[in-house]
């Protein structure tokens, strides 16, 4: 058994049996990850470059990580600071890293495509680790995964995702992902942030109002609002939206069930999640964390074969 | 087509029967007590995924032998210390060992022995549980020829001598109707 596709660019190119593949490898290395020696030589003869045009804190810690328990080599580039800066264009400064023996390659960038773009121009096996406002596959995979590890299966279980849709890779991704293993998704956000034809594109609900999409869910996984990619004002204000669309804790007190909060951070506390809510009991975001790193091993384990 | 598989058939060879495997257990499960008699510093572990089959067996027949709750055992998976992970993917299974290897003699069991690298891979996933005093290797077939790693069994269930083009398989009543070992 391996997965069916060469590279990670997003969860639309993987099959459900792909998808359990890499969740069922990422349990045992959650295993290896509780041992005293937290790693294995598995890719100990494999080099990987974390190349990240656009900021991140816990994608990036948990690649690199991720690299360093499995014993591979691991270079960082960051586009501050690097030939980027003047002028190189990505094919360039890829395929000059390339000529140095690195065997795979971790992008982040703001543009959507550009992971895919490099998969058609470069040999390396590419992770796609967030690409503009398409997808962010492997925070998908670790939020199932640590859906799977509350509830055991994902099968028919009701997810709300609430927020910022229109802008949020990680919607996409997980719309995806909970789709392809039968899970039950409503998004929920103001109408400016929905994409207008979500329903027809990926047969969604929709669900204007707060409550009554927590009212209906299992498990909320609520985004940030990405204000670094509006262009233009698409609500109000942020006051104004925490008022309508954040969480606290008076809103899941009075649903009279209990609800699962997911994040896939960075918390904007006071927007879209209450401090609360967010260290509250019903939050798993640590534990979010936590899987992530096993999760991106499994990824990493799974597309280092060379028989790919 | 018909004569093909009549030859498939005649030249299937058993090497161990049901009824031998028992026995050939519970000779390993003497021998391995016969060296530390109370078991007190002895632990087991079985290598996934085939060698749990012969594990499960010798550590019950040892139970009969000695006070069950002294014996220790656990099951260890080599996925990810192989040397040929980028060649061939494997799929994982559980590793379990909730005790410590730490000064411990501990007996590696697996179902057969023939090159010696998953005994390779096994000694270098051992290490990362702790430092063992004493590390044996316990297998059902140890086939002698094309081993590529300076690896011996302390204890051997039936040593053959075969080509690299000849098969063994271990058969179990868990999975199959009988225990058998033949060669193909």
């Amino acid at each position: 058994m391996k997965l069916s596709a060469k590279h990670l660019l997003g969860i639309k190119d993987l099959t459900k049996e792909d998808i359990q593949l890499i969740l069922s490898t990422a349990i045992n290395f959650k295993d290896v990850l509780q041992r005293p020696v937290k790693k294995v030589p598995s890719l100990r003869d494999v080099t990987i470059v974390n190349l990240f045009y656009e900021n991140s804190t816990r994608t990036r810690i948990s690649f690199e990580l991720a690299e360093k328990r499995l014993s591979a080599d691991t270079i960082n580039f960051t586009v501050s600071g690097s030939s980027a800066a003047k002028g190189e264009t990505l094919l360039d400064t890829v395929n000059n890293i390339l000529s140095m023996k690195v065997d795979m390659v971790v992008m982040r960038h703001s543009a959507s495509g550009a992971p895919h773009f490099l998969a058609k121009h470069i040999p390396a096996a590419i992770v796609n680790a967030g690409d503009g406002i398409n997808e962010h596959p492997t925070q998908a995979l670790l939020d199932a995964y640590s859906m799977q590890e509350k509830f055991g299966n994902l099968e028919g279980l009701k997810v709300a995702i609430v927020g910022d849709i229109m802008h949020s890779r990680v919607a996409l991704s997980n719309i995806y992902l909970l789709k392809k293993l039968g899970a039950e998704i409503i998004v929920c956000g103001p109408p400016t942030l929905i994409p207008k034809y979500i329903t027809e594109a990926l047969n969604i609900r929709v669900e204007y109002n707060l409550k009554n999409a927590l009212q209906w869910c299992d498990v909320a996984n609520v985004l940030r609002i990405q204000l670094e990619r509006q262009n233009q004002p698409l609500f109000s204000s942020l006051r104004e939206y925490n008022l309508a669309y954040g969480i606290n804790k008076k809103i899941l007190e009075s649903l009279g069930k209990e609800i699962t909060i997911m994040h896939p951070g960075p918390i904007n506390r006071g927007v879209e999640l209450d401090t609360d809510v967010a260290d509250g009991p019903y939050s798993i975001i640590l534990n979010q964390v936590e899987n992530g790193v096993a999760v991106r091993m499994a990824v990493l384990y799974l597309l280092a074969n060379r028989e790919n | 087509m018909k004569s093909i598989y009549f030859y498939k058939k005649i030249d299937l060879k058993t090497i161990l029967s049901d009824k031998q495997v028992a026995l050939t257990v519970k000779r390993l499960a003497h021998q391995i007590v016969e060296n530390d008699t109370q078991l007190s510093n002895t632990v087991f572990i079985g290598i996934q995924p085939r060698g749990i089959f012969l594990s499960e067996r010798i550590v019950t027949e040892i139970k009969k032998i000695v006070q069950p709750q002294l014996v220790q055992y656990g099951k260890l998976d080599i996925t990810f210390y192989r040397d040929d992970v980028r060649n061939e993917l494997h799929i994982a299974n559980k590793t379990d060992i909730n005790f410590t290897i730490e000064n411990k003699r501990v007996v590696l069991i697996d179902d057969v022995l023939w090159t010696g690298r998953t005994i390779r891979a096994a000694l270098d996933a051992l290490i990362d549980f702790g430092r063992p005093s004493k590390v044996e290797l316990c297998v059902l077939i140890d086939r002698r020829f094309n081993r590529e790693l300076p690896i011996q069994p302390n204890y051997t269930g039936k040593a053959i001598d075969t080509f690299v083009t000849e098969k063994i398989k271990v058969k179990w009543r868990e999975i199959h109707e009988k225990d058998e070992v033949i060669l193909i």
